[in-house]
């Protein structure tokens, strides 16, 4: 008898302990919400990519941390902000979703914010690309992760500036990711002695970019930024082509520019262009080994809005397992205090407007004869240092900072 | 002058007027096949994007493939997105010939999510670049403009195909069948004339010049899933403006709304992509059944 009571004690002691390492983890699931865009300009840039990207995260915890399994359900918002956000509070409040992940397109990002902070939860932010998201529009538990408006203006503007690209019109998408961008870059090629003639914003997006090209041309500036990213840029890009504007002098600036547009336009048409990169597949073992495994799941190499998809989500659950809970303020906490280390970072750290600082890259597209095949593109021409990226946390007009 | 009052160097708006001219012929050519299609089928065709695109589509896989280069592809594109579309007619839109118009609205709309779905799917969202056959490279400069030849030859191409469909339907014994037929196919059916077999020759005509527009774009946008979607909208407020059914309005609303979209994007480019609708809401307003349509 005495025997059995000890037993049933052990017994129940254990399946306390037993419960007790989860009950930190709420409803017993660590559940990942990631909303990007599925099938629309962005899609190649960010879109499935990033699911998989997520995925790959989480098999390197073999699906579980802190003893809870985690689950990832995605969602397309079709870049519409709307859309987002409903979603975004349906999986907070009836499906136990714990954080939102990836949410390109700067309008989708902002409205989500929203929603996570109404609801307390972490919102990890990879696609979209407006500096505001971590200055004026900041939340406590919005983490900027992959790249920012002004880390592009550092990177290329300051490049063709230095080259003597000192007077600068616009092709700007007309939203707020297009806005920041120009507004970030108009800085940089300003402090750097630039002018600014002039810019037009065009419908978001646009197939047809032939006239604002002829205006870009009638202003006589030696640079026509593109303030605008994804099928925008590659449409801006080959009417610029078409209309002999390179060959008549002006130099094109994609100011947001990634690996899938360079994979699309060919190397005949981007060959010379230079952009501001977060990640590229070939710098080392470590990013090629992973691109790799990416490879050979989707068929593509990854951009950096889907290597920094990874690289968020692999963080927030190395806090998780670090502390064994999932409430936010305690991971928000635990994930600025580790360094953020991995294949897309190093020793990049977390700062308390949710801006990621890591090290970004000024890259340049080979030309035909200089690559070896597809997806071969890129030379790192630069490494930009974080701090001189991203500015020091006093520039942050973030006011919970 | 008119010009300089409106702060822009003449310079500017030609080389404009003569972008939405080339804007135009493209939403000549569509609104010309909705036309036609919604004239004998009177079916509101919304896959007509997605056709559209197809043409697109199998010009590159007739160079990629086949090796058969643009000149080709010009004739063939629209032959095979056009046998596609005849079996589409015959298998699917026949079921709902006589009943009311949303059904078949609904069923196109339905085609052309599943047939853009497939192709992002397969194909992705940023599209595969198609080069301008060898003879139109490179392009003059008219003083205030760069005109590329292959944007001229689009506009001489579609002005000669729209043309030829007017005339064809205007001006000859099958085109008389087909206008008899959409005023009253039962009474030329007891003349002996095949009404089904020609509504079929008309759809699979109308799909062809979608895919004949599909052919002209792909060397001036990406070939991309979602080519279709971002214009067919567009085009459907020009046919509504036009008039739906009416040859000849469908052709110069087509042209005049590339114009106005044009001098839209220099003087005011945000609402570039609003002003046709405005134009649209303006002649529903005033008149409803379209400038060129008649009162029914």
């Amino acid at each position: 008898m005495k025997l059995f009571k000890k037993l049933a004690a052990s017994a129940s002691a254990l399946a306390l302990l037993a419960s007790g390492a989860s009950a930190e983890i709420s409803d017993g699931v660590v559940k990942i919400g990631l909303l990007t865009d599925m099938s629309g300009t962005y899609s190649d840039v960010a879109g499935p990519g990033t699911v998989t990207a997520a995925e790959m995260a989480i098999e390197e915890f073999g699906g579980t941390v802190a003893g809870a399994p985690i689950e990832l359900v995605s969602a397309d918002h079709q870049n519409k902000a709307d859309i987002a956000a409903n979603k975004a509070r349906q999986w907070g409040d009836t499906e136990n979703v714990d954080a939102f992940a990836e949410l390109v397109t700067t309008s989708v990002a902002m409205a989500v914010f929203e929603v996570a902070k109404q609801q307390n939860k972490i919102a990890l932010v990879s696609g979209a690309a407006s500096s505001p998201l971590t200055n004026d529009a900041c939340i406590p538990t919005g983490l900027h992760w992959t790249y920012n408006t002004r880390a592009m203006g550092v990177g290329t503007g300051s490049a063709v500036v230095a080259e003597g690209g000192d007077s600068w019109f616009f092709l700007t998408a007309d939203y707020a990711f297009g806005e920041s961008l120009q507004k970030d870059v108009s800085k940089v090629v300003e402090a750097a002695g630039g002018k600014v003639l002039g810019s037009v914003k065009h419908p978001f997006p646009a197939s047809d970019f032939s006239s604002f090209m002829l205006q870009a041309q009638a202003s006589g500036a030696k640079v026509i930024g593109l303030a605008n990213a994804g099928g925008d840029t590659i449409n801006a890009i080959k009417a610029a082509k078409e209309f002999g504007i390179v060959d008549a002098g002006q130099k094109i600036a994609g100011l947001l520019v990634f690996l899938s547009d360079v994979h699309a336009l060919g190397l005949d048409t981007a060959q010379g262009l230079q952009m501001t990169v977060s990640f590229y597949w070939d710098m080392n073992d470590e990013t090629r080994e992973w691109s790799k495994r990416f490879f050979d799941k989707t068929g593509k190499m990854p951009t950096g809005i889907q290597a920094g998809t990874y690289s968020a989500v692999r963080h927030y659950l190395k806090a998780i397992e670090a502390t064994g809970s999932d409430d936010t303020d305690i991971i928000v906490a635990k994930m600025r205090e580790m360094p953020v280390e991995d294949m897309f970072a190093h020793n990049a750290v977390l700062r308390t407007d949710g801006r990621m600082v890591h090290d970004m890259y000024l890259a340049e597209v080979k030309s035909p004869a200089e690559s070896s095949g597809p997806w071969d593109y890129l030379k790192i021409v630069r490494t930009i240092p974080g701090e001189e990226a991203f500015g020091p946390l006093s520039e942050s007009t973030c006011p919970t900072k | 002058m008119l010009t300089d009052l409106l702060g822009f160097p003449p310079q500017v708006l030609f080389g404009q007027l003569l972008l939405g001219l080339i804007n135009g012929a493209f939403y000549a050519v569509l609104s010309l096949g909705l036309a036609v299609i919604f004239g004998l089928l009177n079916i509101v065709n919304f896959a007509h994007g997605a056709l559209y695109m197809l043409g697109a589509f199998a010009t590159l896989g007739l160079t990629q493939y086949l090796g058969i280069g643009y000149w080709g592809a010009l004739i063939l594109a629209p032959v095979i997105v056009g046998a596609i579309g005849i079996l589409a007619e015959r298998v699917l839109l026949r079921r709902l010939a006589g009943i009311d118009h949303l059904y078949g609205l609904l069923l196109t709309f339905g085609m052309a999510l599943v047939i853009e779905g497939v192709f992002v799917k397969i194909f992705g969202a940023s599209g595969i670049p198609y080069a301008a056959p060898s003879q139109l490279q490179g392009g003059v400069n008219l003083g205030f403009m760069f005109l590329p030849w292959y944007r001229g030859w689009v506009v001489v191409a579609s002005l000669a195909v729209c043309l030829a469909t007017w005339y064809l339907f205007e001006r000859t014994k099958i085109g008389a069948y087909l206008r008899a037929g959409t005023e009253n196919p039962r009474l030329l059916q007891a003349f002996g004339v095949n009404v089904p077999l020609l509504t079929t020759l008309a759809y699979g005509y109308g799909v062809g010049l979608a895919a004949f527009a599909g052919v002209l774009a792909a060397p001036i946008t990406q070939v991309n899933p979602m080519m279709g979607s971002n214009l067919i909208i567009v085009v459907f407020a020009v046919v509504v403006i036009g008039g739906m059914g009416s040859i000849m309005g469908a052709i110069i609303t087509g042209m005049s709304m590339g114009v106005i979209e044009g001098l839209t994007k220099v003087f005011w480019p945000e609402a570039s992509s609003t002003v046709i609708f405005l134009v649209m809401a303006i002649v529903l307003v005033l008149r409803p059944a379209g400038l060129f349509g008649k009162t029914a």
